[in-house]
């Protein structure tokens, strides 16, 4: 076959495949800037005025901005906290490994690999007799203990790429274990340690099972509120496709940014 | 990286510093232990418990049931219906993410004008949240009178689809194979890039074609980030539930209830607390299946 003739055929596919994936995204943006009679006419609109009335309306739905509110709160202190506990933890796995390191390691991974449906009824008890049912704490604790397994392997791996002579070096001036990792490895592994709370937020924003479960609707992130949309009175497709847009915009750009992060930590470290 | 060289760095890894200092590394590790220890064992061992008693929020009487409720469940054909449909999901999704994927990775493993911005495109899917997708496809996409396929299908003078109504399971695996594609698309496009160019180059010399190519360099080279793609999806997909609550919730019947609504119907509609625990041991079982491999297969690829 003719090189370039390949080439051309290459690039058609691959463009071609990328944008019929993408398609979904792709229509339910645009559809977010019609009114609802374009959203639905047949055949469907590709030229039309856009419009941000259905922006305006997902705005002034009272309610918007507390579902939104309560993503990002839940998305961040759960990551905030799960960070907090996982780097002391990552650090002295990283630096002093002993015999029972790997088996730690493997034993944390293994916890993420419980079905959360197995334990629904537990915790659905638990927080109802802790009065966290429909809270925000509820569900950063859930959040937290979710993520720390991948948090702790994705920070094991990024700790390990620190130079060890580095961190010596500073423990002969007598540096104390806190100063250490506080003054010297968190600056160092400090890309590192960004792109695992882009991942552990991508995780917590997209979670749709203790969400569901859990909150009804003081609590309740967006992605529950997008859930709302399903009921057949609640069938709006401009403003569910604004809403959605807005939902999903702020993830997809980082999820864009760690996606090589990603790989490594959804398959703890088994693909580089 | 062979497993031998990593289980070379394993045993040769310095286990005293240079500096001599001992630092006792408990205080460090054991909070996340500790928490970690608590999230598994209490919800554990709640979940044996209340499978192992009758109990209805609705009924104030708790009582001793023995293998009661596994009996029920196991008597009850909603569980088979429900786990050879989990069977359906899982087994579908990933034989279509799989193909999918790897054909994709061969294709953006290829130099073409614009492939950075197409591959983000491509794994965009991932990104979505689970309601969302769920939602797009079954009203932009799938709706009879009003989606894009019901247009698509008159254009050509065909009968419009109504996807959830004449083939729900169908309409569903579609759905959740589009948020996985991307998923084995990342993973195993990572994996042929590590794939050595001098291999490559070497039998291009020897006058491999692109199709021997495929089939005795990358696929062989592939088998691990496959094997990693199938178990880890396995675990998610054993779970799937935010695209049958918002599209079908479970319906028509029982066409797409899986293990994990079954539960939640068991537990949260019919207030079954205790068939609904039985349930939940069973997905257990099921997911630990899995995970032995899971583990089994990291285990060898950690460098202490």
């Amino acid at each position: 076959m003719d090189s370039s003739k390949s080439k051309i055929g290459v690039f058609i596919l691959g463009w071609g495949a990328a944008l019929v994936i993408f398609f979904p995204i792709l229509w339910m943006l645009l559809t977010g800037f019609k009114t609802e009679v374009e959203a639905i006419s047949t055949p469907p609109k590709l030229f039309f005025t856009p419009t941000l009335e259905n922006y305006y309306a997902v705005f002034e739905r009272a309610d918007y901005m507390s579902f939104a509110i309560n993503s990002i709160v839940i998305s961040v202190v759960a990551t905030a906290l799960a960070i907090l506990i996982a780097v002391p933890a990552a650090y002295a796995m990283a630096f002093f490994p002993t015999k029972r390191t790997r088996g730690t390691l493997l034993w944390m991974l293994s916890t993420k690999m419980m079905p959360p449906v197995g334990v629904l009824v537990p915790m659905y008890l638990l927080f109802r007799d802790f009065g966290i049912l429909d809270t925000r704490t509820g569900l950063i604790i859930i959040y937290t203990l979710m993520n720390l397994p991948i948090v702790i392997w994705m920070l094991y791996t990024f700790f390990k790429e620190v130079p060890g002579e580095i961190l010596e070096a500073g423990r002969m001036d007598g540096a104390r274990a806190r100063q250490e990792v506080t003054e010297l490895l968190l600056p160092l592994a400090l890309p590192g340690i960004a792109s695992t709370a882009l991942l552990s937020i991508i995780l917590c924003w997209n979670e749709a099972f203790w969400s569901l479960n859990l909150s009804a609707h003081n609590a309740a992130p967006l992605t529950a509120f997008i859930a709302s949309f399903s009921s057949p009175e609640g069938l709006f497709w401009a403003k569910l496709s604004a809403a959605s847009t807005l939902a999903i915009a702020p993830i997809l750009v980082f999820g864009w940014m760690s996606q090589r992060q990603l790989v490594r930590g959804l398959t703890f470290g088994a693909v580089k | 990286m062979s497993a031998s060289i990593a289980t070379g760095a394993v045993k040769s890894a310095p286990t005293v510093r240079r500096s001599g200092q001992k630092v006792r590394t408990l205080p460090f590790v054991a909070p996340a232990v500790l928490i970690l220890l608590v999230w598994m064992i209490v919800p554990l061992a709640m979940t044996l418990y209340f499978s192992a008693m009758r109990y209805n929020l609705l009924n104030p009487v708790v009582e001793f049931a023995g293998i009661g409720n596994y009996q029920y469940l196991l008597e009850d054909p909603s569980l088979w219906t429900s786990m050879w449909n989990t069977l359906v999901l899982v087994g579908s999704v990933l034989v279509i993410t799989v193909v999918a994927g790897t054909l994709l990775a061969v294709l953006f493993d290829q130099d073409f004008p614009g492939r950075g911005v197409a591959r983000l495109f491509a794994i965009a899917p991932f990104f979505v949240m689970p309601t969302v997708s769920a939602l797009i496809w079954k009203n932009l996409l799938m709706h009879p009178i009003n989606g894009i396929f019901g247009w698509f299908s008159r254009l050509f003078g065909f009968q419009p689809v109504d996807w959830f109504a004449e083939y729900p399971m169908t309409a569903v695996i579609m759905i959740v194979s589009w948020q996985w594609i991307p998923f084995a698309l990342l993973i195993l496009l990572t994996a042929i890039q590590s794939l050595d160019n001098e291999q490559k180059e070497a039998a291009r010399m020897d006058g491999a074609g692109p199709i021997s190519m495929f089939f005795f360099i990358i696929l062989p080279h592939l088998g691990r980030a496959i094997s990693v793609v199938v178990m880890i999806e396995t675990i998610f997909l054993l779970t799937v539930f935010a695209e049958i609550f918002v599209t079908t919730s479970g319906g028509p019947g029982l066409a797409t209830t899986n293990l994990a609504f079954l539960i939640y119907v068991r537990a949260l509609l019919e207030y079954d607390v205790g068939g609904a625990s039985a349930g939940g041991v069973i997905a257990i079982i099921l997911a630990n299946i899995v995970a032995f491999f899971v583990v089994r297969t990291v285990a060898r690829n950690l460098e202490a």
